[in-house]
């Protein structure tokens, strides 16, 4: 697929801020205003942000309110609703707190609750894909949820979670890749089957029907993006993972130095969210005798 | 509403010959100049005359070559357009509102006017039957042309899908594939028309009917009619010339 910056953007921003919406409404312990405040503008600004990037590949963004309409069938359309029940409680949360100085902690587990459903409902969208195996399957809502809640965690300065579910993630990634790596071969899908051809012999492309790029290839055979996938794994699980447990578990984790990890984290988040979309394979590459 | 129908009381669709099919492509032109003047945005194209041409079209010719375990291989000229699925991964997606399936034939549509252009549509099928337009940044899909085959102010023999009235070959027919007195029914019946990629779970209503096994030919020996230059069966008036000069 084609990795598109404004949704490798959108995905891994906003994951983050809700993330660190989870904890800030789980675990805030005892904050004062000024620093809550900072906290949940951040919150806010990254998941607020990642949806507005999120609106700059459609065609059409003056109608994207009509997207709010159809959550009986569409997790694009469910994803959107939760998201904006999510940033109303969580701004209700945190005006309490930074502007009256109360604290009601039943909103903090009302906005982590829908914080965590509208990272699955994110994850939802790809998952539910029949036509692009890699993502279909129950592992990827698990893997988008390690994301928010492991770079939340890094955010909210809740180290000693960040670290153990930095360890946890990076075990899931590669078990994600893993599998991911045969699922499409699982599906039994082949140009024989997309012709339904295969009874009578081995099938392949003679002629295409265009001799330029379309719509489809450019949008779903990407091949370029995946060119360097290894390279890419290594290096996304060096930043993602090994970097921030090895500074993590040797040097006493304060300000500065967290903050060089969720910049590591961010980075390494960013390579393997691109590898997410450059190596999920759609099944009408079949048709081209592509991948 | 992007929630798929039940049943549709017509299954409306097309029957593809693949045995007739020549790869003409006349299919794809006819389709691109009925649906770029009619229902909704036109079909744009991109540095058409330029040196990486590009547009959106509603339906392709691929071309597929056949290797048979033994034998010469076979030429399969591959048709390609919506499949109207009755499990139709395309409407379900939708978060406008704006794809669906019609109750009362099973026509896939699109209301561009809801449209938003998040191409979501066209990841979730898994056949490439859906392109957004470059120009106007909406989907666009084959209408069964929705605007033929029930306006009354065409000739009757004009009220099928544009594709099906030009194809030269008869390759392509359209019909209620719900009806079993409907000829589309029975030449998927007679002739075993099979599901594209059933594996997906779609159940598209359109069909394709397989290429017939060909006759095998006898061994041609290449070299045979060069090699055996003789005049030995000549007779009449070439043989007398033949061999009385032969004699001299």
């Amino acid at each position: 697929m084609h990795p598109a910056p404004s949704i490798i953007l959108f995905t891994a921003l906003s994951g983050l801020g809700f993330g660190l919406m989870v904890w800030l409404g789980l675990t805030p312990g005892d904050k004062s205003a000024w620093v809550m405040g900072t906290f949940c503008a951040l919150a806010l600004a990254l998941s607020s942000a990642g949806l507005v990037s999120s609106t700059f590949h459609l065609g059409h963004p003056e109608r994207a309110l009509k997207a709010l309409t159809q959550w009986r069938s569409s997790w694009l359309s469910r994803e959107g609703i939760v998201a904006i029940l999510t940033l109303g409680c969580f701004t209700l949360y945190a005006g309490f707190w930074v502007l009256l100085d109360q604290r009601i902690p039943v909103l903090g587990w009302l906005s982590a609750a829908l914080a965590l459903l509208t990272v699955y409902c994110t994850a939802m969208i790809y998952t539910q894909m029949k036509s692009v195996p890699r993502w279909n399957m129950g592992l990827t809502p698990v893997l988008f949820l390690g994301y928010a809640l492991t770079g939340g965690a890094w955010l909210a300065g809740e180290v000693t979670w960040a670290l153990w579910l930095t360890a946890a993630l990076g075990l899931l990634q590669v078990a994600v890749w893993a599998i991911g790596d045969g699922r499409f071969a699982d599906t039994g899908s082949s140009t024989g089957t997309a012709t339904g051809l295969s009874p009578m012999g081995d099938v392949r492309l003679l002629e295409a029907p265009h001799s330029g790029p379309n719509y489809l290839l450019r949008e779903m055979v990407h091949v370029i993006g995946r060119k360097h996938s290894q390279k890419l794994r290594v290096i996304g699980m060096i930043c993602l993972a090994l970097l921030p447990l090895a500074l993590g578990l040797v040097f006493e984790v304060k300000h500065m130095l967290a903050g060089v990890i969720v910049l590591m984290h961010l980075a390494g988040l960013l390579v393997t969210r691109w590898l997410f979309f450059a190596e999920a394979e759609h099944v009408v590459g079949l048709y081209y005798g592509k991948r | 509403m992007t929630t798929l129908p039940a049943s549709t009381d017509k299954k409306l669709g097309l029957v593809i010959d693949l045995d007739t099919c020549v790869g003409c492509h006349a299919c794809v032109i006819s389709c691109k100049e009925w649906n770029t003047g009619s229902y909704g945005a036109p079909l744009s194209d991109q540095d058409p005359y330029g040196a990486e041409p590009s547009g959106t079209f509603l339906n392709r010719v691929h071309t597929y070559e056949v290797s048979p375990p033994s034998g010469p291989a076979q030429v399969v000229h591959f048709p390609k357009s919506c499949l109207h699925c009755e499990d139709a991964p395309c409407v379900t997606v939708c978060p406008t509102g704006a794809s669906y399936k019609r109750v009362e034939d099973g026509i896939v549509l699109v209301n561009e006017s809801d449209c938003i252009g998040c191409g979501l549509c066209a990841w979730a099928c898994p056949y490439g039957a859906r392109e957004m337009d470059q120009a106007e940044g909406v989907m666009k899909k084959c209408t069964l042309c929705v605007d033929r085959i029930y306006n009354e102010n065409i000739p009757e023999e004009d009220q099928i899908p544009s594709c099906v009235r030009t194809c030269p070959a008869g390759a392509r027919h359209f019909g209620d594939l719900a009806d079993p007195e409907s000829g589309v029914f029975k030449l998927v019946e007679m002739r075993g028309g099979m599901d594209l990629m059933p594996e997906q779970g779609t159940k598209p209503v359109n069909k394709y009917l397989p290429p017939r096994p060909r006759d095998n030919p006898p061994e041609i020996d290449v070299l045979g009619p060069l090699l055996a230059q003789s005049t030995d069966e000549a007779t009449g008036f070439f043989g007398w010339l033949d061999r009385t000069l032969e004699k001299l």
